[in-house]
């Protein structure tokens, strides 16, 4: 039950959900693009969120696609976490995914909905900034393809009236090796402490992180730090803690300097997991 | 704005009802509709008592706008009727309120058809979606197990 | 030989509850119903400086307001809290206002334009800061408030009450004591978190009666309290309580049930409900109690406890409701279940600016069994012996005495000593406490024990009927809530063994009705079996009296020669001759006609008896009837590199007395455990610097999920209290009591530091060992 009303509609194609948003916005309406509709009413509820017309992008053929498409691994916004973890084609995503909220709710929540949602973890995204993965978005200037690591700082830089439609993966990155970790303020329930996704491609470590800061990210600084030659474990991990963007969370899931405490030995832990492994 | 017509398919039944777009499919079932077995507990996604099914899959009903229910198959406790789940419930004593129970029935139902043979780590995946205050979880376990082996 | 008591006879209201037919007081929703929807306060503790309502007026639907008006001060044993906020607001999550409107919607909207301004207020963060004497004062006129006799404020103070235990003589306690151990234990607030949100609905019909729905342990208390507060009838009030979906004591407060009483009254009578969002149920409703405490311990070089000082400052929050009482009950068992001849104990209930306190499962005892269980593992690691033998040794034994005095027998008393026993069996102690792993993962075992009586009223009543249908079945109805324990099953059970039948013939009425239903005082305490089954039995008995009567008039043989079995009254010595009971329930008649009797209606009440008020300078007196004692375990892996823990078994053994239905006595014990073990690990409010609680949702407040929870091992210990049906003692509080204790003392083992908060978090755990690092330094 949420204590607004909006008006809702059901575009079945992309041109139609960028022209309603158009449309809308011109007649003084405060639109908002939805897919899964988790945090319009969990955040609606409390007056966090407020929209007067949704457009719910789940039927969109193109949102929906799940598959390899040539080169690339296609998963559209819409797709459930668990659609996604059921067909199990981008294991670190399967693995990344099945930790966050809960079984029940990933079916509910959708990629594009967790990658550009408001709370602050979008976990979701850490598998495709570490493939180099690319973005492709609609709005009013038509389809345009980003590289993820250029489109997403902190948040997915999306222009007014533009959506997330799919995010494309070569396919050579999805088969690496790779490991994400998630921990938490006690046990397996809960929001993160800190996640950390890695890939190892062409011999390189590639860390992604989500819990650390209030936004995902992926550090060039930290992956060199980590990747550099010659050094032990313990002064690569500790060259990385050193090049950590800022601000560090300090909330009620744990303090910044514990946070930090646990990040090192996450660091520690993907490394000994990848650092042997060839890839 | 205002109300809206919408024809659901609940427990095998077409029915109409007339809600705010902004209303949930839990807000629905129960205000509209009567069937108050799916239970609010904090209309966050966080406790699952109010998990039915929406076409075969478990579904948080406060985490679902009604007019998303549109031409689904919605199944709420009081239209499963006499399964094993519930009779392993009963057995099991995996209750005490009773408040958490049908959310807890509709996803170990959805579970059982989707994996039959589930292991245990698939079991606490699926299960750790609901919350039980009352029980300690074992006889839950007990339950579900009892007619995943069966199955 | 008992038939079915023992039995795990499956719950009456099972098929209801996995069917979705059971109903709670939420779910019963009549046209016309208005909705309440509560305004909350911000802040901790702020001025009230202006309430402007005048956008939520013109929010359509919107049928009353309720906002800065003097209503009559409410709370149980002091009556210190407006039901609505005027002047200042004390806590955050505070009703400032009451929006009452034809739709839950349009309330909420309206709700959300109503505007408050307030002025910050130097806030009271816990009930060390309270004690403090320059602390804020929470309540400036503290000396002005109607109170109970037993409560025992100090104006001008944040005290709320102070109870006294004060036996033996210290100085010779501490002469006595050649090794003294201290410790400070400290927790939050936390909350019950019931799946089942408080909700609350009022009518007040045309001629005046008061009908109230409600979500409460106790139905009759309401009616009660709206008397006394309002001035209104007590036979005017109806109070219904349907299936409640979880209390573990939060539901034993009365409070919500004021608000829609207010609301209804505002509205001409009309029907409303005020239904709890789950964070209005985490803060502005009551919740579970936190506590600073200080214990000192004194030994001999035996490791016999000799003396005990024990402070204990509970956060009662902003208005002492039932802390008074929980306090108190802290006081009565302060030592937990061990022999001390020199006790001083003080017990103070401190008013701070956090939400109120209820009743918690346990009602102070798994809060204190931490402080006290604690210092008893610091006690075994200074006089180096094994904690489970210290406990064995000092174990509270018949001829001992309470810390109130209370004079101990094998009846009132259970069997601690064989409770340890059973423990060190289950879960392999002499195996090892310590089990290395690896050089990251280690195993170790901790122990604790606990006890507890019932502090309840003096005067406090049970009492059952039973009529019968034409069939010759039972319809059993009681005043005890079904909040999920079962107590009802187990009273059908109690009827069904002294008539000797079919408990499957034996109809319970789940809902309770103050108008019809015979009063059980509160539906807590663990005194559902004890008082409610003691009501049973007596109806049983007057309703034997009435079968042989009739019989022995049909069948033309004397009363005595009589039995009754299998739904039969009968003779002795030819069972062939007798009546079924649909022959003499509702009367017997003749074949041409006749007919006498009538309806046989059985009745019995039950009231617990020499229960005294303490001596308010001594503590001495007699709290409660009977003290059941239980000795726990936890094993826990430990991982020394990250600081996180696995819990993988938790024990507890009970002395149950009797137990009546085998796996309700287990899941009674497991879920309890569950809880505990939450409690211990995971669950507190986390409050700002003004008093905010920043964690009022379940995906912020985190109880137990399936698969964290540990293997169980549960046992009994059968020594009946002589006075309880078939010898049941209070079962339903003790799983959790002891798992804060055992797990504390597992884990400050494994991380080789004193571990004494909660909750047990790796954050804390790290914190501690980083600190006794630096220190070392």
């Amino acid at each position: 039950m949420l204590p607004f009303d909006f008006d809702y509609y059901r575009p079945k194609n992309l041109q139609e959900a960028v022209e309603l948003y158009r449309h809308l916005r011109q007649s003084g309406r405060q639109p908002m693009y939805i897919s899964g509709a988790t945090e319009l009413i969990t955040l609606g509820r409390i007056d966090l969120v407020f929209t007067d017309a949704v457009i719910d992008i789940k039927d969109i053929p193109e949102c929906r696609e799940i598959g390899f498409d040539g080169d690339y691994l296609v998963l559209g916004s819409a797709l459930t976490l668990t659609a996604i973890e059921e067909a199990n084609l981008f294991p670190l995503l399967t693995k990344t995914s099945s930790e966050i909220a809960d079984h029940t709710a990933r079916g509910k929540i959708t990629l594009g909905g967790n990658i550009c949602g408001q709370i602050f973890y979008r976990e979701a995204v850490l598998p495709f900034l570490l493939a180099d993965s690319q973005a492709v978005i609609i709005g009013p200037e038509g389809v345009k393809v980003h590289y993820i690591d250029e489109l997403f700082q902190k948040t997915l830089q999306l222009g007014n009236g533009e959506f997330l439609v799919q995010l494309a993966t070569d396919k050579r990155h999805v088969d690496v090796p790779f490991i994400s970790i998630k921990r938490r303020q006690q046990w397996e329930t809960g929001y993160p402490l800190i996640t950390a996704a890695a890939l190892k491609i062409g011999g390189e470590i590639r860390v992604a992180i989500s819990g650390l800061c209030p936004f995902p990210f992926r550090s060039n600084q930290m992956e060199a730090a980590i990747n550099r030659d010659g050094l032990s474990v313990e002064n690569r991990v500790s060259a990385a803690l050193t090049v950590l963007p800022e601000p560090i969370l300090n909330d009620i899931e744990g303090s910044a300097d514990y946070r930090l405490f646990v990040l090192q030995n996450l660091l520690n832990d993907i490394l000994a997991e990848l650092d042997g492994i060839n890839s | 704005m205002g109300l809206q017509s919408l024809t659901l398919h609940i427990n095998g039944e077409k029915r109409v009802v007339n809600v705010r777009f902004a209303d949930t499919l839990l807000y629905a079932l129960r205000g509209n509709l009567g069937l108050t077995g799916a239970k609010p507990g904090c209309l966050n996604g966080d406790c699952g008592a109010c998990t039915v099914n929406v076409d075969g899959w478990p579904m948080k009903s406060c985490l679902m706008l009604a007019v998303e229910a549109v031409g689904k198959e919605v199944t709420t406790v009081e239209g499963v009727k006499g399964e094993p789940i519930q009779h392993a419930f009963v057995e099991n004593f995996a209750f005490q309120c009773g408040y958490c129970t049908p959310g807890f029935i509709m996803n170990c139902r959805s579970l059982i058809q989707h994996h039959p043979d589930a292991d245990d780590a698939k079991v606490k995946e699926w299960l750790e979606s609901n919350i039980c205050r009352c029980t300690g979880y074992a006889e839950i376990q007990q339950a579900v197990k009892s007619v995943i082996n069966k199955e | 030989m008992l038939k079915v008591v023992g039995k795990s006879v499956i719950r009456k209201e099972a098929y209801d509850k996995v069917s979705g037919r059971a109903k709670y007081t939420n779910d019963y929703q009549s046209t016309g119903m208005l909705s309440g929807k509560i305004v909350i306060s911000p802040y901790g503790h702020a001025k009230i400086v202006n309430i402007d309502t005048s956008r939520a007026w013109k929010v359509p639907g919107v049928r009353a307001i309720l906002a800065g008006k003097h209503y009559p001060l409410t709370g149980e044993a002091i009556r210190d809290r407006p039901p609505i906020a005027v002047g200042k607001v004390r806590y955050h999550g505070e009703p400032v206002a009451l929006v009452v409107a034809d739709t839950p919607t349009q309330a909420k909207t309206a709700a959300d334009l109503i505007h408050v301004q307030y002025e910050l207020l130097p806030v009271v963060n816990s009930p060390t800061q309270a004690f403090q004497r320059d602390a804020p004062l929470v309540h400036e006129h503290l000396g002005e408030y109607e109170k109970e006799e037993d409560s025992h404020p100090v104006p001008g103070t944040n005290i709320a009450t102070h109870i006294k235990i004060r036996k033996g003589n210290m100085e010779q306690g501490w002469a006595e004591s050649e090794t003294v151990v201290e410790a400070s234990i400290s927790f939050s607030p936390s909350d019950h978190a019931a799946m089942e949100t408080r909700c609350s609905t009022a009518e007040i019909t045309p001629d005046g009666k008061i009908i109230i729905m409600t979500s409460s342990q106790a139905p009759f208390m309401v009616k009660r309290l709206i008397s006394m507060y309002f001035d209104e009838d007590m036979g005017k009030i109806i109070v219904h309580t349907p299936l409640v979906g979880g209390a573990y004591g939060g539901k034993a407060s009365v409070h919500l049930e004021v608000l829609a009483y207010l609301a209804s009254k505002e509205v001409g009578g009309r029907p409303v409900k005020v239904w709890n969002t789950r964070e209005e149920d985490m803060i502005t409703s009551p919740c579970h109690i936190g506590l600073d405490a200080t214990v000192k311990l004194g030994a001999g070089r035996d490791g016999k406890l000799k003396a005990a000082f024990i402070q204990y400052l509970w956060d009662g929050g902003a208005y002492s409701d039932k802390a008074i009482d929980v306090t108190r009950s802290g006081a009565v068992d302060c030592t937990g279940p061990y022999r001390i001849d020199n006790v001083w104990c003080d017990s103070y209930c401190m008013y701070t600016n956090h939400p109120f306190a209820a009743p918690f499962r346990g009602f102070s005892h798994s809060e204190l069994s931490f402080a006290i269980e604690r210092t008893m593992d610091l006690l075994a690691q200074k006089l180096n012996m094994d904690p489970l033998e210290l406990r064995y040794i000092n174990a509270i034994r018949p001829g001992d005495t309470t810390p109130t005095r209370v004079k101990l027998n094998s009846s009132n008393l259970g069997d601690l000593p064989s409770c340890i026993e059973k423990v060190r069996e289950l879960i392999k102690w002499d195996e090892g406490q310590i089990q290395e792993i690896n050089e990251r993962l280690v195993r170790v075992k901790g122990v604790s024990c606990s006890w507890k009586t019932s502090t309840i009223d003096t005067d406090a009543p049970s009492g059952a009927i039973l009529t019968f249908n034409r069939d010759g079945s039972i319809n059993l109805m009681s005043g005890v809530v079904e909040i999920g324990t079962g107590t009802k099953t187990i009273l059908a059970q109690i009827l069904a063994e002294r008539l000797k039948m079919d408990v499957d013939k034996i109809h319970v009425r789940m809902e309770v009705d103050t108008q019809t239903t015979p009063e059980h005082w509160k539906t807590v305490a663990s005194r559902g079996t004890y008082m409610g089954g003691r009501a049973v039995l007596e109806a049983a008995d007057d309703v034997i009296r009435q079968l042989k009567e009739v019989a022995s008039c049909a069948l033309r043989a004397p009363v005595e020669d009589f039995e009754v079995a299998d739904s039969r009254v009968f003779l002795r010595d030819d069972p062939s001759i007798g009546l079924h009971f649909k022959e003499v329930g509702y009367g017997y008649k003749y074949p041409n006609g006749n007919t006498i009797g009538g309806q046989i209606i059985g009745r019995g009440n039950f009231v617990l008896r020499h229960l005294t008020h303490l001596d308010p300078e001594t503590g001495a007196g007699k709290p409660g009837p009977e003290w059941t004692p239980a000795a726990y375990a936890v094993e826990i892996e430990f991982d020394r590199r990250d600081c996180t823990y696995r819990i993988l078994k938790a024990c507890s053994v009970v002395d149950a007395g009797k137990v009546m239905n085998e796996k309700a006595a287990l899941g009674q014990v497991m879920g309890a455990m569950s809880m505990g073990l939450a409690f211990a690990g995971r669950e507190t409010f986390y409050f700002d610097e003004l008093g905010r609680v920043l964690n009022t949702q379940l995906r912020t407040y985190r109880p137990l999920r399936y698969g964290e929870n540990p293997d169980y091992l549960v046992g009994f210990v059968e020594r009946p209290a002589l006075d309880s049906p078939y010898g049941a003692r209070g079962l339903g509080e003790h799983g959790l009591m002891g798992m804060p204790g055992a797990l504390g003392n597992a884990l400050s083992i494994a991380a080789g530091v004193p571990l004494n908060n909660l909750p047990l978090i790796p954050e804390l755990i790290w914190k501690a060992r980083r600190g006794t690092h630096h220190a070392s330094l």
